[in-house]
């Protein structure tokens, strides 16, 4: 339907079109990155936003591209909007595009509120400390990089490495121990293969967590500029369920490097100044203030969780992408090419992998009062282990002492049985803990420093089993 | 009164702005949003805006306030939350709830609190810029003196004592007929340093209770300092340590552009957190600015100088003031975005050529001083500020600027970090050189300080040229003495160098129980060479549980250390002497 009463403003004086920015004359009244239609000679009308506006011109950029337009018939029109979801609670169960419209057949959503889909910053005064531990029943994570409420975790990945399962096995697994309380999935595709996008959607379907999902879906074949709005939409239908609707909400953006990726295409289109690589020198700031939208508030039930993805370009960490993210989110799940190829699923890095939030999610009434000292142990058991498997590539096994070779051995034990498990299998943290217990019965026991003596009687299995 | 020309982002230009001045804070648009000019034009101001400029319209006002950038200093500044442009973040949180609306408003000082003001001079005494006229009592941990405003100066005409809101006059002082009103507040250009009678060098340890620092590579009292670090090495957890355990009188901690949670966590802490030795709330001595990454990008470059104004104001009471920056690199980030728009000549990586010089304006401003008026007194700003260098190389340019301004450097290293191995301070590639400033403060402490520093720094580099040999021919190819030379390293590095920043005890150690913990450790490699001279093996001295003693030194708490380490050494004399006669 078309009220062409409501358009205020237009305009025909179109000086320049190129890549996906428009150069018109000034548009009086024109707001700074409002949203515009740009009609087309032949009837289409495609979505622009006003970059830069002045007196003399006003730049637009084009959602989709300025195929088609031609410089004489086609048509700026300005709605005084900026770009808005939207939202009312029918938003769970469905699934939009990357401009917020639905896209599986349903019909529109009834809004209760339109949202900036930029957000407004949470004042830092008013965040609450995320402290609530999130079981995702692997491991690798509970046990070493521990997941909390309010967490901003994302997972560097590889490209051909299993980030899509963990992500579905998180998504069909997270809990929070001993609590039933609302909570919803906030998916977010950006430029994927429509194959990985349907892996999610079939997996959500399947385990019956659709109703408490919204999807917003860019494909690798759907207009780049969308790919800026998509991960903003994800999060204010996130922050709207938290804030407004008391929900845990727990949002998955993948990919994050197709995101980046199309930053930079449209900085390099407005002829911006590239900082490393090309990429533009404020995509830091760009990703904090998504990344940033996590958190928990004071005197808020809700909160929101971000787990982004994203392929490391040539698995190198240093990468802009991956080092700016790392800068930003509170801690990192690196998937490791070594580790997969020796068949080990999940195939996390232990040691570059890293949960800032851990040590306010764990312990005592949150997890289980040795789980902070296991974890320091294991480590740096799995550490000496590894450098010594290291050592030993130059000068053989044989080269090593006896208490080396036990610690080496160790190292395999601990990849064969506390971080490989199954992609369905979901362990309870004590499990996880347990397991690590197990492992440090080989050692020798006056190489615990890290667990106090009282800790040992309690949980080492020799001492265990004598109890019972 | 002008109108905007153009919108860029956070760049704006605005017409018919004849008579501004550059760094004028303007407002513009109906929401009134803040912004500064950075420069003119003919009728025309460039204008940087510190608030996110979504839905400004060309043809919208734009009104000067005749005013520059200035901070509110006054009692009320210790304890508060300040974003970066000092508006209070609670005041905030009351007014439009947990999210920060744009254009809205909150001055630095409560204006409704009444402060109970004591005076220091009488009617008739003559004062000048600086002095002393009297005090209020602001927390538990600092007393607040009020001092005669720069550029003022006469004859006491009346002063008051009693409970006064920052904005009533106290006093009045008149020259040539002239009377001026004093109050609690005055304020003070944030992009200026504040006078001060005479610069001093810097001088006296600045006791953090972190024994890397203290012991090894320590920070003297007006120094700068720079902690560069890859993401997950520990920068804003050193940079919370220094803050929470400086022994100064007051610290002042710039979050900028950083993260909102780990802000919050640091909010939360200091609200149980106590000073070791006074047992007060950390918080009655500390201001906090937080500018997280999400909120407006060019606010970042105001809230370094917002923090370095209040630091040396404190410090012209004659305090000794620590202001760490987390970070200084996403500062630089902001000057580079806004040179973009500029369309500035981009130097380095896309920064501005003039980064360099504006960090220095920023670090130059620590230091030790003589302060202006009476009574006489000193002060002291100690700056430390984190740099996140891309990759973790530290050849870009915001680490290698820095590197050139400051004395001091904790590189915090990946490899270390990856090992946990925290602080991950190298100590093959910090430095101080502030080592002669503290040397009589250490004499005082620990006559030996400079010896045993050295011994341990000499034995950490002999591990590094072993661990390239090791690497080659293995741990188990070595001569004995090299073995037991790997041992003490790693009793250096593990029991030694890795402090808990989360365990009780651990977190703060006071410099006496660093000394003499190293000391421990050293006359163990005395006496396990003797060992190893008479035929016992390095198993032998690797398994002798004085090894686990020692690695539990720092759990003990520091009151009983001296009398528990004097049991461990007479313990170990006799256990190791008595296994060298056995064989």
């Amino acid at each position: 339907m078309d009220f062409p009463a409501l358009y205020v403003k237009e305009t025909r004086a179109i000086s320049r079109a190129k890549g996906s920015l428009l150069i018109a004359e000034s548009i009086p009244g024109i707001k700074f990155n409002e949203i515009v239609d740009v009609q087309l000679s032949n009837g289409e009308v495609k979505s622009g936003q006003a970059i830069d506006i002045s007196e003399e011109a006003t730049v637009i950029q084009v959602f989709g591209g300025v195929s088609e337009v031609d410089l004489i018939r086609s048509k700026i029109r300005c709605k005084g909007e900026t770009l808005k979801l939207p939202v009312s609670i029918d938003i769970l169960g469905r699934i939009f595009n990357g401009m917020g419209e639905p896209m599986d057949g349903g019909p529109a959503v009834i809004p209760e509120d339109y949202l900036d889909i930029n957000g407004e910053p949470i004042n830092p005064a008013a965040r609450q400390p995320p402290a609530e531990f999130i079981e995702t029943g692997i491991s690798a994570i509970d046990g070493l990089n521990a997941l909390v409420r309010g967490q901003k975790l994302p997972i560097f990945s590889g490209s051909g490495l299993p980030h899509n399962r963990i992500a579905a096995q998180i998504i069909r697994q997270a809990t929070v121990k001993g609590k039933t309380e609302k909570f919803a999935l906030v998916f977010g595709a950006i430029g994927v293969s429509y194959d990985d996008a349907s892996f999610f959607m079939r997996d959500i379907e399947r385990t019956g967590a659709l109703e408490r999902t919204v999807a917003f879906i860019n494909t690798a074949s759907d207009p780049v500029i969308e790919r800026i709005s998509t991960p903003r939409l994800a999060l204010t239908a996130a922050e709207y369920l938290a804030w407004k609707r008391n929900m845990h909400v727990l949002v998955i953006l993948t990919d994050m490097t197709n995101y980046c990726e199309a930053l930079r295409e449209l900085s390099s289109m407005r002829e911006e100044i590239p900082s490393r690589r090309g990429y533009p020198g404020y995509m830091y700031t760009d990703l904090a203030t998504m990344y940033e939208r996590a958190g928990r508030i004071f005197g808020k039930e809700g909160s929101v969780t971000i787990m982004p993805i994203l392929t490391m370009p040539d698995d190198d960490i240093t990468h802009p992408i991956p080092d700016l993210t790392g800068y930003i989110t509170e801690g990192q799940i690196v998937l490791s090419r070594t580790l997969e190829r020796k068949g080990i699923y999940p195939p996390i890095d232990v040691f570059l992998s890293l949960s800032r939030m851990m040590k306010e999610g764990i312990g005592p009434g949150k997890t289980r009062e040795d789980h902070n000292n296991a974890f320091m142990q294991s480590y740096a058991a799995y550490a000496e282990g590894c450098y010594l498997r290291e050592i030993s590539t130059i000068i053989g096994a044989e080269a090593l002492g006896e208490r080396d070779k036990i610690y080496l051995t160790n190292a395999d034990e601990f990849e064969r049985k506390f971080i490989s498990q199954g992609e369905f299998e979901k362990r309870k943290v004590e499990d996880t803990l347990d397991i690590a217990w197990g492992l440090f019965s080989a050692l020798p026991e006056e190489d615990l420093k890290l667990i106090s003596e009282e800790l040992i009687k309690r949980y080492l299995p020799k001492y265990r089993m004598f109890k019972t | 009164m002008g109108k905007i020309w153009r919108v860029s982002g956070p760049l704006v230009i605005a017409d018919e702005m004849k008579g501004s001045q550059v760094y004028e804070i303007v407002e513009i648009g109906e929401e009134g949003l803040v912004g500064e000019i950075i420069g003119l034009e003919g009728n025309k101001a460039i204008i940087q805006a510190h608030e996110d400029t979504l839905g400004l319209k060309v043809g919208e006002v734009v009104r000067g306030t005749g005013r520059i950038l200035s901070a509110e200093l006054g009692p009320g500044l210790v304890g508060s939350i300040y974003d970066g442009l000092q508006k209070s973040l609670l005041t905030l949180v009351e007014n439009t709830g947990s999210f920060i609306r744009r254009g809205a408003k909150a001055s630095a000082l409560p204006r409704e609190k009444k402060w109970q003001f004591t005076p220091r001079v009488k009617v008739g005494d003559a004062v000048s810029q600086g002095d002393i006229i009297g005090t209020v009592p602001e927390t538990g941990l600092v007393e607040h003196k009020i001092m005669v405003p720069i550029g003022i100066r006469g004859m006491i005409k009346e002063i008051r004592q009693g409970d006064y809101t920052v904005e009533e006059p106290i006093a009045w002082v008149e020259l040539d007929g002239e009377v001026k009103e004093l109050t609690l507040m005055q304020k003070w250009p944030v992009r200026k340093p504040r006078p001060y009678k005479q610069r001093l060098d810097p001088s006296g340890l600045l006791t953090t209770g972190m024994r890397i620092l203290d012991y090894m590579f320590p920070l003297a009292l007006g120094g700068k300092a720079s902690i560069p670090g890859g993401f997950g090495t520990g920068k804003t957890v050193a940079l919370q340590q220094l803050i929470r355990w400086a022994q100064t009188h007051l610290n002042i901690y710039v979050g900028c552009g950083e993260r909102g949670n780990e802000m919050a966590d640091v909010l939360y802490s200091f609200r149980k957190l106590k000073d070791p030795n006074t047992g007060r709330l950390l918080q009655e001595k500390e201001i906090f600015i937080a500018n997280t990454s999400n909120m407006p990008v060019v606010a970042r470059e105001a809230s370094i100088f917002v923090g370095i104004t209040m630091a040396e104001y404190f410090r012209d009471m004659g305090y000794d003031v620590l202001l760490v920056a987390d970070s200084t690199s996403r500062w630089a980030e902001a000057m580079r975005e806004m040179g973009g728009r500029l369309e500035e000549m981009p130097g380095e990586e896309g920064f501005p050529s003039y980064m360099g010089s504006r960090l220095s304006t920023f670090y130059e401003r620590a230091g030790m001083v003589e302060c202006l008026g009476s009574p006489e007194r000193r002060g002291s700003v100690t700056v430390a500020g984190a740099v996140s260098p891309p990759g973790a190389d530290f050849s870009e340019p915001v680490t290698q600027n820095t590197l050139r301004i400051v004395d001091a450097l904790y590189a915090l290293d990946v490899s270390l970090a990856n090992k946990r191995h925290f602080p991950a301070i190298s100590w093959l590639t910090s430095y101080s050189l502030y080592v002669d400033a503290v040397k009589d403060w250490w004499g005082k402490v620990d006559p030996e300080w400079e010896d045993t520093r050295a011994t341990a720094l000499k034995i950490l580099q002999q591990e590094a040229e072993l661990e390239e040999i090791v690497r080659l021919v293995g741990p188990e190819a070595l001569p004995q003495g090299d073995k037991l030379l790997l041992l003490i390293s790693r009793m250096i590095r593990e029991d030694f160098l890795q402090q808990s920043a989360y365990h009780e005890v651990d977190t703060y150690c006071v410099p006496a129980k660093a000394g003499l913990m190293l000391k421990t450790i050293i006359k163990f490699y005395e006496l396990a060479q003797e060992m190893l001279n008479s035929g016992a093996g390095i198993e032998e001295i690797r398994s002798s549980p004085i090894v686990y003693r020692i690695s539990r030194m720092k759990d003990i708490p520091n009151e009983v250390f001296e009398q528990s380490v004097k049991e461990l050494w007479s313990e170990m004399e006799e256990s190791l002497v008595v296994s060298k006669r056995v064989p």
